[in-house]
């Protein structure tokens, strides 16, 4: 990777924080574009969406979601997060994620919310819930660990 | 001449949209262990200041090498859905080249298949281990169709 986008990255971010273009953060990830993600809702706290994805799926015969994809979008969901909440300008590393399927991520639109249940000044805590039609019906819960790279 | 547990390994996974637009593949599986590979690829980025892969894509590579392993180390054509997973982050991965993931069954019983994985890039003949996880699975009773098994 060049200097260049390295600023470019960071420029993004802070800029995002000063006008609010949150969803250009997540333009700037190619594996967040690779699964279709956007960011939803920015009110109380951002909410992620992964709409129907025919690229998504895992499971040609149900149809469901690739249970990696599922994965995926809630660990990038909960580095997003950390993005556009904390005061840091890099990409927080991940150290640990632990994920429990709930129901089967059926071939429609999915969401993300977090919770940072603790950021210390090396690691952060977050949990993660993905559901589809209904938050209080979660398909997958997870929580992660991420360090602070400063 | 690729055997017969590489062949359904290989065939399961081939089905899979998603494994499709990661590209990834089956190396070989015998007995109840699975090694496939997911080839670097700029779309796969998760950090655009340093070309670092998105987690996500190792989670998915570990995932479906785990699910392969709990399918190629069942009789029949059982399908068992993920339970959950479990994944430790070493390092990051060096960008440009390939993620292997080597999975294996550890136990199988009548509820829950219960898997490991590795998953490494190779640098000469060392492996450089990136990422583990534990995957369990559930047995469901259906075969990949849909049908009892």
């Amino acid at each position: 990777m060049t200097t260049e986008s390295r600023i470019d990255f960071r420029e993004l971010i802070s800029n995002a924080r000063l006008n609010g273009e949150y969803e250009k953060i997540v333009g700037a990830i190619p594996y967040a574009q690779l699964i279709g993600m956007q960011l939803f809702d920015m009110g109380h706290q951002p909410t992620f969406l992964m709409p129907k994805n025919d690229l998504n799926i895992g499971n040609p015969i149900l149809p469901a979601i690739h249970g990696g994809v599922v994965g995926g979008f809630m660990e990038t969901s909960a580095a997003l997060h950390l993005l556009m909440t904390m005061e840091t300008l890099t990409v927080p590393k991940i150290i640990d994620f632990s994920l429990d399927y709930l129901r089967a991520g059926r071939h429609t639109d999915t969401y993300a919310s977090c919770q940072v249940w603790r950021q210390g000044n090396r690691v952060a805590n977050v949990a993660i819930n993905a559901w589809q039609t209904d938050p209080a019906q979660p398909i997958a819960t997870a929580r992660a660990h991420f360090l602070l790279v400063q | 001449m690729t055997d017969n547990l590489t062949l359904k390994a290989g065939r399961f996974v081939s089905v899979l949209p998603h494994c499709r637009l990661l590209n990834m593949s089956v190396d070989h599986a015998e007995g109840s262990t699975v090694i496939m590979r997911l080839p670097y690829s700029a779309a796969l980025i998760g950090n655009p200041e340093n070309g670092v892969i998105a987690g996500g894509s190792i989670t998915t590579l570990m995932d479906t090498a785990c699910g392969t392993a709990a399918f190629v180390g069942l009789p029949g054509n059982e399908l068992c859905p993920t339970l959950d997973l479990r994944v430790d982050y070493f390092k990051s991965a060096q960008p440009g080249k390939d993620l292997v993931a080597k999975a294996e069954i550890v136990r199988i019983t009548n509820s829950v298949v219960f898997t490991r994985a590795e998953v490494y890039q190779e640098d000469g003949n060392e492996q450089d281990v990136v990422a583990t996880c534990a995957g369990n699975f559930m047995r469901i009773g259906k075969q990949i169709d849909g049908s009892p098994v």
